[in-house]
């Protein structure tokens, strides 16, 4: 018997729907319970083989887990943001759709601050090191993380990068995820904060279709606005976007090309940075 | 499709509290509000679970809804999204306390009685 519903799963129930096997159940409180039920171990009473007098000695047990699924990886991320404040560095995880101009933004930021702090850091791609050879050329530290298949950095990749980033005491590391709103949502990678960047090429109804990640970061960039004259995109509405999934977050408006508005952008770096 | 990874966490998680013994069931908590497909994780967990302890499982999943209360009026607001906005006040400065869950409930083994 189903310990959630009460519904039965003897050999002998018929099925609900015969072509997926699936049911689901509305419980008093609203909560949606959709499950499916194998049927195709028959039982076959008539005749007690070893098999069946066995198969009778068999019981089932529940075992209660409560375990959350991204368990370790929340583990592994809060392992690295102990690294991380333990060193006094601020690590940012800066997420976008490819093509935002993540790395542009990143290599500007770092020629710009050359000076004044260390950045080192962690690329994310599926394949190439292309991003790192760009980042390389500015003379910071980089270490390129290739996911093959996967979609997103973990915790985990974070951490093995960080071993042979090795980054000094009181500087900041950025990761650039994967070019993807929607996964790198889910996984913390001990971070101080999600900068998400949009750019002025895309829509501006971005933070809606993927509110997941709007919600999750602190920071929005809106990048390429030297381009505004030439596109359809209205600033206004996709920070009132913005805001309607995210009241807090922080908006900085900038061209990464043109070097226009980055300056309250490294301000906020500073002020996050002695923190 | 991050469904695949969680597919193969929750594989890994039940066989490990299996303790060699064939699973029947896995129970899965997700909530509405996470960014989680629970056909998708259906559909990879047969692919997963092929050759482990989970092979043949019945998969449950108890789908939570999304509910927040309002930070200005602390009206109970229920969600579909991840955002939204308060019915008696018309703020958007919701707090999410439920429907962001994303656990195994339980499992249940099949042990042999002696």
């Amino acid at each position: 018997m189903c310990v959630t519903c009460g519904c039965s799963d003897d050999a002998n129930v018929t099925v609900t729907n015969p072509q997926t096997g699936e049911h689901t159940h509305v419980l008093a409180d609203g909560t949606v319970i959709s499950h499916s039920h194998h049927h195709e171990h028959h039982h076959n009473h008539s005749v007690a083989t070893e098999n069946a007098q066995l198969h009778a000695k068999m019981h089932g047990r529940t075992v209660t887990l409560e375990q959350n699924i991204l368990a370790k990886n929340d583990l592994l991320a809060a392992q690295n943001r102990g690294w991380f404040k333990g060193r006094n560095i601020l690590a940012l995880n800066l997420v976008s759709s490819p093509g935002s101009g993540k790395t542009t933004l990143l290599a500007r930021t770092i020629q710009d601050l050359k000076d004044k702090v260390a950045i080192n850091v962690i690329e994310g791609d599926q394949a190439t090191t292309n991003d790192a050879d760009r980042i390389k050329a500015t003379g910071c530290n980089v270490i390129q993380i290739n996911t093959g298949a996967g979609c997103h950095l973990d915790a985990q990749m974070v951490e093995q990068g960080l071993q042979q980033l090795n980054p000094p005491l009181n500087s900041i590391v950025m990761i650039e995820n994967v070019g993807n709103l929607v996964c790198p949502a889910l996984f913390d990678l001990g971070e101080s904060a999600k900068v998400a960047i949009l750019s002025v090429t895309e829509g501006e109804d971005k933070p809606i279709k993927y509110p997941y990640m709007f919600r999750a970061s602190q920071v929005m960039i809106i990048n390429k606005i030297d381009l505004l004259p030439y596109v359809q995109f209205n600033v206004d509405r996709c920070i009132e976007y913005a805001h309607q999934v995210n009241p807090h977050l922080k908006i900085f408006q900038v061209s990464a090309t043109t070097g226009t508005g980055l300056e309250a952008w490294y301000q906020w770096l500073g002020i996050r940075r002695v923190r | 499709m991050h469904e695949l990874g969680i597919t193969r966490n929750i594989v890994a998680i039940a066989t490990e509290h299996a303790n060699g013994y064939p699973v029947k069931r896995v129970t899965l908590e997700i909530g509405k509000l996470t960014a989680i497909l629970p056909d998708s994780i259906r559909f990879c967990f047969d692919v997963c679970s092929q050759g482990t302890l989970l092979e043949g499982a019945k998969l449950e999943i108890i789908e939570i809804p999304g509910l927040a209360h309002c930070r200005q009026c602390q009206t109970e607001v229920s969600l579909e999204m991840p955002y939204g906005i308060c019915h008696a006040c018309g703020s958007s400065d919701l707090e999410i306390f439920q429907g962001e869950e994303l656990k195994i409930k339980e499992l249940e083994v099949e042990e042999l009685c002696v």
